[in-house]
């Protein structure tokens, strides 16, 4: 997860629908079907069978194949509903306000809010990630890993057939200053288990040289970033490697598509470090297409904070996500002090 | 792990980095939009057309800067008020790292970015890092610094907008559709 401590302490905390807090969840026992649990969240209730997952809420459903859902279910548990918007697809999703979370149905879609049809609930985020950690356990299966690339792992399909939960509970890359500093996150190593990936046997694993004066061991250091994504064994999956303040460096490694359409609530950076990503824009209110942005190595990229997007990446490609971590930008930028471009010229 | 690899077994994938001599930019190909809004540019072309340690903004958000800098030959002295990094993107460059004896005389403690210096930094010497394509180092505060590079190589640095940071975006960043 690419956020700082401090984003999730915002002094107080957002509210632009004026929601009240939705309280109430439940899970319900495993089907004598497919075996697994059923959930629920205030009105949205969730279940799962062979191929898909079935969310209802009050006066509308909507079904998604259940790969894509866990994929997108695993980011938002393990981002801990990260920036803004995370849409798990065109209809569902949930909107994060540091300490409170919206979960909605058709809130970001045009035909839904044309008609009134749009869905949200307001939950203390505590309480709908519970529900929300819990059902990725169980929906996943022992062979199936969210995280990876879908070439790299088995197939979420069919009856309840164990779990999965060493992958599912990763714990988050979070460096206070920069990777490799002592008492900071360690580099990746086979030691470690972290084996080079099968697309990046290229890429040069030789660590900088390093030649601190007595005394100074602690400060005079540096570390190989692309050597450390090589060995990511999670994709989509930003990671803070250094911190400014509340300028997080973010990297991550990408292959197949960004499990979510991610409408953030700043202006988010991309460097794309190695290979190429094809990005889909789209309005973050209304789903229209806005813009297509193909990145290779060496390009930078700003995403307006008005829009969602969502990366293809054919080979696993390493990116860097530029984060702002400030818990006061969201609504600097609805009253007009925080820019929706990062720069104008 | 039931893995989906039999297929890939005689596959040989190539990592593609960018380098001076060698980039091919994508865009921004808009459907209902301004590519301006994208602030689109590529790092390795902005360093192509810099002067040596031209600190040149590429990225943006609020204070806070990335900066693609060209490292060719020796560099002045800087020092900031806060960490940076540096990160190596083509090449080889050599940083010298040194304490300074007051670095609130160096550069005022309540100012951002990076500030040169006149002349050479007071101070012991910390030590020096050779970073080459990848590898990230610590420019840490308290610190003054300078870069060396034999043969012209790209950087970029983690930073907050400061007096040396170059704004040209309109030069560097695609604009028509
Ligand atoms: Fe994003």
């Amino acid at each position: 997860m690419a956020m700082s401590e401090s984003a999730a302490t915002a002094d107080a905390i957002d509210n632009p629908r004026g929601l009240p807090i939705t309280t109430g969840t439940e899970v319900f026992p495993p089907d004598n079907v497919e075996g697994y649990k059923a959930f629920k969240a205030g009105d949205f209730s969730f279940r799962r069978d062979a191929y898909f997952a079935h969310i209802t809420w009050p006066g509308g459903r909507h079904e998604m194949p259940i790969d894509v859902f866990l994929r997108a279910l695993m980011r938002d548990v393990a981002w801990g509903f990260f920036y803004g918007t995370v849409n798990f697809d065109h209809i569902f999703g949930t909107t994060n306000y540091y300490g409170e979370v919206e979960m909605f149905a058709g809130a970001c879609n045009h035909a839904y809010t044309k008609a009134g049809r749009d869905f949200i609930q307001r939950f203390k985020s505590d309480e709908l990630m519970d529900v929300f950690s819990q059902m990725v356990s169980d929906w996943t299966n022992a062979d199936y890993d969210p995280f990876a690339a879908p070439m790299e792992t088995g197939t979420p399909w069919g009856s309840k057939n164990g779990d999965n939960d060493a992958a599912v509970t990763r714990q988050r890359v979070t460096a206070k200053r920069m990777i490799g500093l002592p008492g900071d996150t360690p580099v990746r190593t086979d030691e470690s288990g972290f084996t080079v990936n099968r697309h990046f046997t290229d890429v040069d694993q030789s660590q900088p040289d390093v030649y601190p004066e007595p005394g100074f061991e602690h400060e005079v250091s540096a570390y190989n970033l692309f050597g450390y994504l090589s060995r990511s064994d999670v994709t989509w999956n930003p990671s803070v490697c250094s911190v400014i303040k509340d300028s997080l460096f973010c990297p991550t490694t990408e292959e197949f598509t960004l499990p979510v359409e991610h409408g953030n609530d700043r202006c988010e950076w991309f460097i794309q470090l190695s290979d190429e990503i094809i990005w889909d824009v789209k309005d973050g209110k209304s789903g229209d297409p806005r813009a297509t942005v193909t990145m290779r190595a060496g390009d930078v990229s700003c995403m307006p904070a008005d829009i969602r997007h969502q990366g293809f990446s054919n080979k696993r490609s390493m990116l860097l996500v530029w984060e702002n971590g400030s818990p006061k930008i969201p609504e600097m930028v609805r009253n007009g002090t925080a820019p929706v471009v990062a720069v104008e010229f | 792990m039931a893995l989906n690899l039999e297929e890939e077994a005689v596959s040989q994938y190539t990592t593609v980095f960018g380098s001076l001599n060698d980039y091919t930019p994508g865009g921004v190909m808009v459907i209902d939009d301004d590519p301006k809004n994208y602030v689109f540019s590529n790092v390795f072309a902005v360093a192509d057309k810099s002067a040596p340690y031209e600190r040149v903004a590429v990225a943006k958000n609020m204070e806070y800067i990335i900066e693609a800098v060209r490292t060719e030959g020796v560099s002045d002295w800087y020092a900031t008020a806060h960490d940076e990094f540096a990160l190596c993107m083509d090449g080889e460059v050599e940083i010298e790292l040194v304490k300074l004896a007051d670095p609130d005389s160096a550069v005022d403690p309540d100012s951002e970015g990076a500030h040169k210096l006149s002349g050479d930094p007071d101070g012991q010497k910390m030590g020096r890092i050779v970073i080459r394509r990848g590898h990230q180092a610590l420019l840490p505060v308290g610190a003054a610094y300078r870069f060396k590079a034999e043969k012209a190589s790209v950087m970029m640095i983690q930073t907050v907008l400061g007096p040396e940071t170059v704004e040209k975006w309109a030069e560097i960043c695609q604009t028509a559709a």
